[in-house]
């Protein structure tokens, strides 16, 4: 199975409507190459999971500005004012999470678990409409899981089979989200041969990953640039 | 707040950490707590994923990948290693980081504090703040005093909305140190030159005075 593919070509896989995971703290570890494919593709009503939405007009920022974002799902979106413009003026939905209860959504809802209860928010304005249960004399908020039709995922190699290794604090969101999408795109700044990586290495296995394309929008010091 | 203040809180903060403790940093006064300890004597955590969070040497030299909770480049310590989002916060609510520090929009006589949302504003972020609160063995608090309009940040009740039902365990401001016991915030500690009346005066809450108030100077 060839899942080394081109950008282009892989980036119809998304549809309008579409529930999207994309991985990345900020545009550190976010898959900017698709998220730059993504913005020229016509496609609207998307309902975007990422920790945050870029920064204003930087990343997924361009896409909320291209109104082809419906709801966003995430921890902190402080850092993108235009989300606050957006969300007053009627024009996106936003879901807010506990960053560490959206990492263990999407980690639920990859591993089939159809839900948990955890302390984080219990009492508080986040677990509004939510069942609380007391465990052992503490209360607890069930959460539900979170799954995508597509996940676009940054890792810095890839070998041709799929399997993933990370980069320094690039990593973050990424190998949870390659779990809970039904198709898996990993951008990658390196593909390399099967057997190349060690097995010792190699974080996320390949089963989980569908297509792999090259990177050619990277993040330097001086910020996005062309690899 | 002044430079200065800046400093007493951080430096006041860096001296509650115990040697070889994992330590999480909020983002603002608890980010400079880090200026003020050995990086080789604890273990800075940060929830994007990294265990030996170290400070950067030279601000032209960094790496734009490698970044903490705060996004801003930091360097990677001898003994570090790199988890994903999930794991990092299964060490945080699993009671694995013994201290937790962070910023504060009021923290009320009780402990219960709120730095998350402003009543009236869109509320657009939260990150990990509910989780480390939920999570982490013991939560210092590093703010200044009053807020910008003069208000006591020490409050009988949270009017914000509070971050977590678990209480703090420990308030550091540029006028005083409050800790928790038995239900109570009792004041410990009065920070160099400020008067008791001074700390009176800008507390909203009620405090009892420690029997072994320190002054420090």
């Amino acid at each position: 199975m060839q899942k080394v593919k081109l950008v282009e070509e892989v980036i119809n896989t998304i549809q309008s409507g579409d529930i999207l995971m994309v991985g990345g703290f900020g545009l550190v570890g976010a898959p900017l190459t698709l998220i730059d494919e993504l913005t020229r593709l016509d496609v609207n009503q998307l309902t975007i999971i990422s920790n945050n939405l870029g920064e204003a007009g930087k990343g997924l920022g361009i896409l909320l500005r291209q109104g082809k974002i419906k709801k966003a799902i995430g921890s902190y979106f402080t850092s993108n004012r235009e989300v606050g413009d957006f969300y007053n003026q009627g024009k996106l939905d936003i879901q807010l999470m506990p960053q560490g209860t959206m990492s263990e959504s999407i980690r639920a809802g990859g591993a089939g678990i159809g839900g948990y209860y955890t302390k984080t928010s219990a009492g508080t304005e986040l677990a509004k409409g939510k069942e609380v249960r007391e465990i052992d004399g503490e209360l607890y908020v069930l959460e539900k899981p979170l799954k995508a039709n597509v996940a676009l995922v940054k890792a810095a190699k890839a070998d041709k089979l799929g399997n993933l290794v990370y980069y320094k604090t690039a990593r973050n969101f990424n190998p949870l989200m390659v779990t809970a999408a039904d198709y898996v795109i990993a951008e990658v700044d390196e593909i390399v041969e099967v057997g190349e990586l060690s097995p010792e290495e190699i974080v996320t296995p390949h089963l989980f990953v569908d297509a792999i394309v090259e990177s050619k929008l990277i993040l330097k010091k001086e910020g996005v640039v062309s690899k | 707040m002044s430079k200065e203040s800046q400093e007493l809180i951080s430096k006041r903060a860096a001296a509650e950490l115990q040697p070889n403790s994992i330590v999480n940093l909020g983002i603002g006064i608890p980010t400079l707590v880090a200026k003020y300890v050995d990086s080789s004597s604890v273990y800075f955590h940060t929830e994007n994923g990294m265990i030996g969070v170290s400070e950067l040497t030279s601000e032209d030299d960094f790496d734009p990948s490698l970044v903490n909770a705060g996004k801003l480049p930091i360097s990677e310590g001898i003994g570090a290693s790199y988890f994903n989002s999930g794991e990092s916060f299964a060490m945080i609510r699993g009671g694995h980081v013994n201290v937790a520090i962070l910023g504060a929009l009021q923290v009320d006589e009780q402990g219960l504090i709120a730095n998350w949302a402003i009543p009236g504003q869109n509320i657009m972020g939260v990150g990990g703040a509910m989780d480390l609160l939920s999570g982490a063995q013991k939560v210092i608090v590093t703010t200044n005093h009053t807020s910008k309009k003069g208000e006591s940040k020490i409050v009988k009740k949270c009017t914000y909305p509070i971050t977590s039902l678990r209480k703090v365990d420990l308030i550091i401001t540029e006028l005083a140190v409050f800790e928790f016991s038995g239900g109570h915030m009792v004041l410990k500690e009065l920070m160099p030159g400020v008067s008791l009346a001074e700390v009176k005066d800008k507390t909203e809450a009620n405090f009892e005075i420690s029997d072994s108030i320190t002054i420090l100077c």
